[in-house]
């Protein structure tokens, strides 16, 4: 039997205090991301924003400067570029200026660029024009699938376990979601559609693991009946270690996998996923236990099956 | 328990042939038509072959206006029938216009005959001035109503058209809300002509030219009360110059393109490029031969959304409802021209509000990548789980295999759509699928420290480990489904691959890898476990 921890005696509760210490310092991170988010101060992508992204590959290598220049001409100054050194890509993106006015600006951009630039032609590799009110629209959607999955979940584990448990894991997936919003504000890294798949994806691994640490706090409530609620978690969580670890692992292989080998579109994505089932695996042991074990008091009260 | 054993064992390899049935044709073409052609496919998504995808807003109100002031072209028509001096002219409000008459019985009199002649509007009389009156008419609800839920039904109905037309294959078009249209074109290269085609409104007219107007005077702003100015553009075939010719044209279209029977391309007349012949329907012919009649020797323009395509000179009578539209075409244009007027204008124009393009070339090189990654991170998982769980990290990789086999054929018999967030759902879904067998096999490992016997700890480890399966994969389930319900674009297809991957896999973890054990068991109790 190869084993990567082994009769572990982990007193976790006893490390509460700093947990609870370091998660404060995460979501009070993540919460500072999402009202910069709401002011439209962090990175937003253009699918959330509303704004033009366009991709082109010229065939022979291009000035940076020469393209800038032509387009502050042109009265598009504010257009970020970014090029894929060596692949001759350049990366154009446009937020949507204020307002609800829904302007296509791709066309007349490519288009100049076509006729300034005659001597380097350029595929569309892609174009992507949203406006500010299909952007809404979609983050609105997706807040909202946050939510009706929160409660959908809070329901489930109480009708399974009990309202204590059902809150306690909706508030440690909060507890990652808002973690990952923090860590990628401080990152500056563009938050977009994926990202909130990301986000999404992460609720429901960390929840997953919670529900198997709760599982075995349940069964042994019900063999034990001496002893402290807190000396339960910690053998419930040492008793699950080796699997949480080796799920962890399982699951980080195929997510960094994806982020070496994924290509540029998914890297984003890939690398939310990678630090979020950290995150997941952390919250499931230090955060959603112990705010059982606040809530319920120390008392074994049995849990219904 | 061999019944139960061979009872399961057969489930297993029903559902493997019935997969592998409806799979290889998404895999593969090399299969017989017949069974190509009676099996649901995987569709590849627009980020993974290239595409575009539109959500285009229907402009209601613009329709409704459009459709008040045909009515007040008519209505004014019908005065001047009846000797009614209409004064002037005003919107009035939504889907409402109004004339103001001189003083006298003028205003009662058009009202009566507004009434009788126009049904479906409601005609009042406004204020009485001394120097004249005012009547009202507008639509009636029930009529703006109907052109409401018109204009987005028969926008999707007309924009089908013009796709089927112009050749993809499996478009998507349909109605989003009450204004909102999404297409999604997979697969279209030439992606700015196929944009342009289906947000063109086809608005076909003919006008004729307002001859006594001056066109100096007209940009200067001093237009006549019933005409227009509208630009001529015409394209150098040398230079690739575009020029816009203005010109003063009537406001009433003599003649839509609702009337139109066909459209074609032809080549090489006299102004050598490409034309559009058009016929027209029995009513339109009518027309066209009583407008060509009445103005031999003026010019008729031809407009398609207030663009003027040409103006030539009516030589003669034209009878037979056959007509031309010459311009300066490539054979594309003209060919796109074509369609659009015989698939119909829409009813309301639209506009782009999302358009999302993905050129070829980069969907290749996702496709590739997105693949490769998933396979990488299979294979990896794979390695690992024989490496730490020894024989039960292979039962384990086998009931992977199955999970893999049956989430894909689920895909191809739903018809489901793989993106490349679907890819990543799908490793997701992998790393998770493991993630039962850990939970068992630990089980059972602290079965057999326990002493208990090999049958009696994979027994055991099973029935702990079957709740908290369970409870992990519904909670799971409930996120994607939620997903799918409340997401778009990339959500979807994540939540998709996922929510099929975590049923599927609570099956081959429960059931596929069991049948294994229970097999070895069957025969003699299996003295040592290698896990």
């Amino acid at each position: 039997m190869i084993e990567l921890v082994k009769n572990t005696k982990i007193d976790f509760m006893g490390l509460r205090k700093y947990a609870f210490a370091f998660s404060a310092i995460l979501v009070i991170l993540g919460f500072v991301g999402t009202v910069q988010i709401y002011r439209g101060k962090a990175n937003l992508g253009i699918d959330l924003a509303g704004g033009t992204s366009i991709q082109l590959k010229f065939q022979k290598p291009f000035s940076m400067d020469e393209i800038r220049s032509l387009l502050a001409k042109a009265g598009h100054g504010e257009a970020s570029l970014q090029e894929v050194s060596g692949e001759n890509i350049l990366m154009l993106k446009m937020r949507a200026l204020g307002g609800k006015e829904e302007k296509m600006v791709a066309e007349p951009m490519m288009n100049l660029l076509r006729q300034s630039l005659p001597g380097n032609p350029f595929v569309v590799e892609s174009v992507s024009e949203i406006g500010p009110a299909i952007g809404h629209k979609l983050r609105r959607d997706a807040e909202l699938a946050m939510l009706v999955s929160a409660l959908a979940i809070i329901c489930y584990l109480a009708w399974r376990f009990e309202f204590k448990f059902g809150v306690a894991a909706a508030v440690a997936t909060f507890h990652d979601i808002f973690a990952l919003v923090g860590i990628f504000w401080i990152l500056g890294i563009e938050k977009d559609l994926l990202f909130i798949t990301a986000l999404l994806t992460i609720g429901g691994y960390s929840l997953t693991d919670t529900v198997v640490v709760f599982d075995r706090i349940r069964e042994n409530i019900r063999l034990r009946k001496k002893g402290s609620f807190s000396e339960t978690i910690n053998l419930s969580v040492n008793e699950v270690l080796s699997r949480t670890i080796v799920t962890s692992t399982t699951v980080f292989i195929a997510t960094v996998t994806l982020l070496a080998f994924g290509g540029i579109v998914l890297r984003n994505f890939a690398l939310a996923l990678s630090i979020g089932i950290v995150i997941g695996t952390y919250s499931s042991i230090f955060v959603a236990s112990p705010i059982v074990a606040v809530w319920r008091g120390e008392k074994m009260t049995e849990v219904k099956r | 328990m061999w019944k139960s054993i061979t009872g399961r064992i057969t489930l297993i390899a029903v559902l493997t042939a019935v997969s592998i049935i409806i799979l290889v044709p998404s895999l593969t073409d090399q299969v017989p038509k017949g069974w190509k052609d009676r099996v649901p496919k995987i569709n590849l998504g627009l980020d993974l072959q290239g595409g575009v995808f539109l959500r285009l807003a229907v402009e209601i109100d613009k329709a409704i206006e459009n459709t008040s002031m045909r009515y007040a072209d008519d209505a004014r028509a019908v005065c001047r029938e009846k000797a009614l001096p209409v004064l002037s002219f005003q919107k009035a409000g939504d889907g409402g216009f109004s004339f103001r008459f001189p003083p006298g019985d003028f205003a009662s009199r058009a009202q009566a005959a507004l009434k009788e002649e126009f049904p479906s509007l409601d005609v009042s009389l406004g204020e009485v001035k001394a120097d004249g009156a005012t009547v009202i008419a507008r639509m009636k609800p029930a009529e703006i109503q109907a052109i409401r839920t018109n204009a987005v039904v028969q926008g999707v109905e007309t924009i089908r058209n013009r796709i089927d037309q112009f050749g993809v294959v499996e478009p998507q078009i349909v109605a989003e809300g009450e204004d909102r249209i999404v297409v999604q074109l997979p697969g279209v290269k030439d992606q700015q002509r196929a944009i342009e085609l289906v947000g063109k409104t086809a608005l076909l007219e003919f006008k004729l030219v307002d001859e006594g107007a001056s066109v100096e005077e007209a940009l200067k702003g001093n237009v006549p009360e019933d005409a227009q100015v509208l630009y001529q553009k015409s394209v150098d075939p040398q230079s690739g110059r575009a020029t816009k010719t203005p010109m003063v044209v009537k406001k009433r279209a003599l003649l839509t393109g609702d009337t139109i029977k066909t459209a074609k391309v032809n080549f090489g007349n006299q102004a050598g490029g490409a034309h559009v012949s058009l016929s027209f329907d029995t009513r339109g012919a009518k027309v066209f031969d009583r407008v060509t009649a009445e103005n031999v020797k003026r010019r008729l323009a031809i407009v398609l959304d207030d663009t003027i395509y040409s103006a030539p000179v009516i030589q003669e009578r034209i009878s037979g409802g056959e007509a031309q539209i010459t311009g300066s075409f490539t054979a594309e244009e003209a060919s796109d021209l074509a369609i659009v007027l015989r698939a119909g204008s829409l009813p309301a124009p639209v506009k782009v509000i999302q358009n999302v393009s993905i050129g070829p070339s980069l969907g290749l090189d996702s496709i590739k990548k997105g693949v490769r990654a998933a396979l990488i991170g299979a294979i990896l998982v794979v390695l690992f789980m024989g490496f730490y769980y020894k024989f039960a990290g292979l039962v384990a990789d086998f009931a992977l295999v199955f999970n893999i086999l049956f989430l894909l054929s689920g895909m191809a018999a739903v018809s489901a759509t793989l993106t490349l967030p679907g890819i990543a759902g799908i490793i997701l879904a992998i790393g998770m699928a493991v993630d039962s067998n850990v939970l068992i096999f630990e089980r059972i490992r602290e079965e057999i420290r326990a002493k208990k016997s090999v049958r009696a700890a994979i027994d055991a480890g099973y029935d702990k480990a079957f709740w908290t399966v369970v409870d992990s994969h519904v909670t799971t389930l409930i996120t994607a489904v939620i997903l799918f319900q409340f997401g778009t674009g990339p959500i979807k297809g994540f939540a998709v691959t996922l929510s099929m991957g975590v049923a599927i896999n609570l099956f081959t973890a429960l059931v596929c890898t069991k049948v294994v054990f229970d097999y070895l068991n069957a025969k003699k109790p299996m003295q040592a476990l290698s896990i």
